[in-house]
């Protein structure tokens, strides 16, 4: 049955007309293989096989020493094959679009894993790959950019707007427009137009399964705290969907502060945003009085976004999931403190949400357990953090 | 009857094409907006389609984007655009359609919207991002403020949903000649021939045909297949590069008489 498309009010297929077509034949072919036995194990295989899954629930000892509060419990994400959470939503649509009988794979991406992992699902299933890079993106996450290339696929710079990931999608969305017989388009988080915040929720959803499993046979029980960062959201809902309905469960997502929310230089959408419509769904979103996208700003180039996804905007609402935000230096000494405690560099997105685990952790007694997933590796960042202490130091 | 409706109504009872005309509101100031809405409408443009200027317009092309880009940066506002169309209103009878994405709608209140845009004299909306499924809060607000809501069709329309949109359609329907963003195009796709002669099954509502026209020839052809041809990025193009006030109403209006003429002289 086809799904609505909407949590509360939120979500929906705000969209030119050309795009309804393909929205509905991606959305009929989602739910014939989401229910298709054939599909969902060439999924596990490769999830198995190939990324390396189950991803370990380590338990952070000396983070948790340090901070002498909660224990700590870090979702391995980064230890995917290619260094993020994005490969489990590229490979599962790549293998969509391959069933759809796509050859051509559009792309956009922000901190670059999406486009890294969407290159490398291309280059494993023998697709063409266009990825939509933001000028800027490409300059903080150069090594990213290098790997895409390497891996085969076309690496097209975005220029307008910001040069961010919210003009990479735009660009991305207009070739969409363009080519939407032909192409296929892997978007890298759960947002956009239905079905894509429910398709790659669901595939990111491995992550929040993996965690319940695991905790229950590591704790006996479930944690009390779910942390995750939140640019899109599609790691913060891989991770909480499967725990919704587990009341005692306290859900938190850590949105980018930037250089604090008091400044303009933030994107703490649902924080600071309101409701609104960028890339196909209604959801929170910064803007100013006439509806125009406001710049935004994040050391993190993966959460540097003005949108969230619709899931995101539901649960706020309902009040299911609290939102939190830490600033740019929070999350640069959390990257810090985790990589010399644990010798585990982390993304400078995933960094946030262990920014708000250093902040909270000491609140609590080490019975109460905090679940962070660890979104993605932090060697991509190595140069804009040597980078950013190098100008600290002067 | 809407102003928009009596003009088509008035064009296809003398057997005529109508000639819409886009502009973006703002680009490069809101007094060379004013001049440029003039000298279309005193150039033969039946019906000017005004853009109001998006930060993240995503179906439109390089020209276009920039257009907004620069209303933008001279400070335009959505009161700027209501104001433009309210003068121009005043001193013409051109009907004004607003081209505007659905945010900057919702953002202002789609009710509020709807009523402040009728009273500066607009008599339909063209919401790009906005298909028929999506619609409905848009078509209560417009209808209750004499508005019309624009409907599209494009290529890739399934016929169960083409009969849809025809039959809940006012004023015009916008035709997308082509997948993709708009602007200009070397060929006309051949494809559209189709599309129109589907819609035309479903619906006396007037075709306008857009995306991709550019040259007079086009037009010609355009309008030999449709009842309306809407010329955009073509007429930005003529124009951006000019800065003198002067000259770049001049151009803006030589181009739109020149557009005109072949439309008319397909008959």
């Amino acid at each position: 049955m086809k799904d609505s498309g909407r949590f509360g009010i939120f979500g929906g297929r705000y969209v030119p007309e050309t795009l309804i077509q393909a929205l509905d034949e991606l959305e009929e072919a989602y739910l014939a293989a989401r229910d298709d036995e054939a599909f969902q194990l060439a999924y596990q295989e490769v999830l198995l096989n190939y990324v390396g899954r189950p991803t370990l629930l380590y338990r952070a000892e000396r983070l948790s020493a340090k901070l002498s509060g909660a224990t700590i419990l870090l979702k391995r994400e980064d230890l995917n094959h290619t260094g993020a959470h994005k490969i489990n939503n590229a490979l599962g649509q790549a293998l969509l679009a391959k069933r759809m009988g796509k050859k051509r794979l559009v792309a956009e991406t922000g901190a670059g894993q999406h486009g890294v992992a969407a290159a490398t699902a291309a280059a494993l299933f023998g697709m063409e790959c266009v990825v939509y890079m933001g000028e800027q993106d490409m300059r903080r996450q150069a090594l990213n950019v290098f790997r895409i290339r390497m891996l085969g696929a076309q690496v097209v710079p975005v220029s307008s707007g910001s040069g961010t990931l919210k003009d990479a999608a735009n660009e991305a969305i207009r070739a969409w427009v363009t080519d939407c017989r032909q192409a296929y388009y892997l978007l890298g988080s759960a947002v956009g137009p239905h079905p894509y915040p429910m398709l790659v929720r669901d595939l990111q959803s491995v992550i929040g399964r993996e965690a319940r499993a695991q905790s229950l046979q590591l704790l006996g029980r479930l944690p009390d705290i779910l942390l995750a960062c939140v640019g899109g959201g599609s790691n913060a809902i891989g991770l909480f969907h499967p725990f919704l309905a587990d009341e005692s469960v306290k859900i938190i997502g850590v949105e980018p502060a930037g250089k604090g929310l008091e400044t303009q230089e933030h994107a703490a959408t649902l924080a600071k945003g309101t409701h609104g419509i960028l890339h196909g769904a209604l959801s929170y979103l910064l803007q100013d009085e006439d509806g125009q996208i406001t710049p935004v700003h994040s050391v993190s180039a993966g959460l540097d976004y003005p949108g969230v996804g619709p899931e995101h905007s539901y649960l706020k609402s309902i009040g299911r999931a609290e939102y939190a935000a830490v600033t740019d230096e929070e999350a640069l000494a959390a990257f810090a403190l985790l990589t010399r405690t644990e010798g585990i560099i982390p993304a400078l997105e995933s960094a946030h949400a262990v920014a708000h685990a250093v902040k909270i952790a000491p609140q609590y007694e080490k019975e109460t357990v905090i679940l962070v997933n660890l979104s993605g590796r932090g060697d991509k960042d190595v140069q804009t953090v040597a980078n950013l202490m190098e100008a600290e130091a002067l | 009857m809407n102003k928009l409706e009596e003009r088509m109504n008035e064009l296809k009872s003398t057997g005529k094409k109508a000639l819409i005309a886009y502009l973006t509101a703002g680009d490069p100031s809101l007094d060379v907006s004013a001049k440029l809405l003039s000298a279309l409408a005193e150039n033969g443009a039946d019906v000017i389609e005004l853009g109001v200027p998006f930060s993240d317009p995503l179906a439109d092309g390089p020209v276009l984007q920039a257009s907004a880009v620069r209303a933008l940066a001279a400070g335009t506002t959505l009161n700027d655009v209501f104001s433009l169309a309210d003068g121009f209103s005043k001193k013409f009878s051109t009907p004004l359609v607003l081209l505007v994405y659905y945010n900057c709608i919702y953002r202002k209140g789609v009710e509020l919207f709807c009523r402040e845009a009728a009273e500066a004299g607009v008599s339909a909306v063209v919401v790009p991002d906005l298909p028929f499924e999506e619609a409905g809060r848009l078509d209560l607000a417009a209808a209750s403020s004499g508005l019309i809501n624009i409907r599209f069709l494009s290529p890739t329309t399934t016929e169960s949903r083409m009969v849809s949109i025809c039959k809940s359609s006012a004023g015009f329907i916008y035709c997308v000649a082509f997948t993709g963003v708009t602007g200009e195009r070397s060929l006309l796709d051949p494809g559209m021939l189709t599309l129109l002669a589907n819609a035309r099954k479903y619906t006396d509502v007037p075709l306008a045909l857009g995306f991709g026209i550019a040259t007079p020839q086009q037009a010609a052809a355009a309008a030999a297949a449709a009842d309306a041809v809407i010329v955009g990025t073509a007429l930005l193009r003529q124009i951006e590069k000019i800065n003198d006030p002067a000259e770049k109403t001049g151009a803006a209006g030589k181009f739109i008489n020149s557009l005109k003429k072949a439309i008319d002289g397909a008959f």
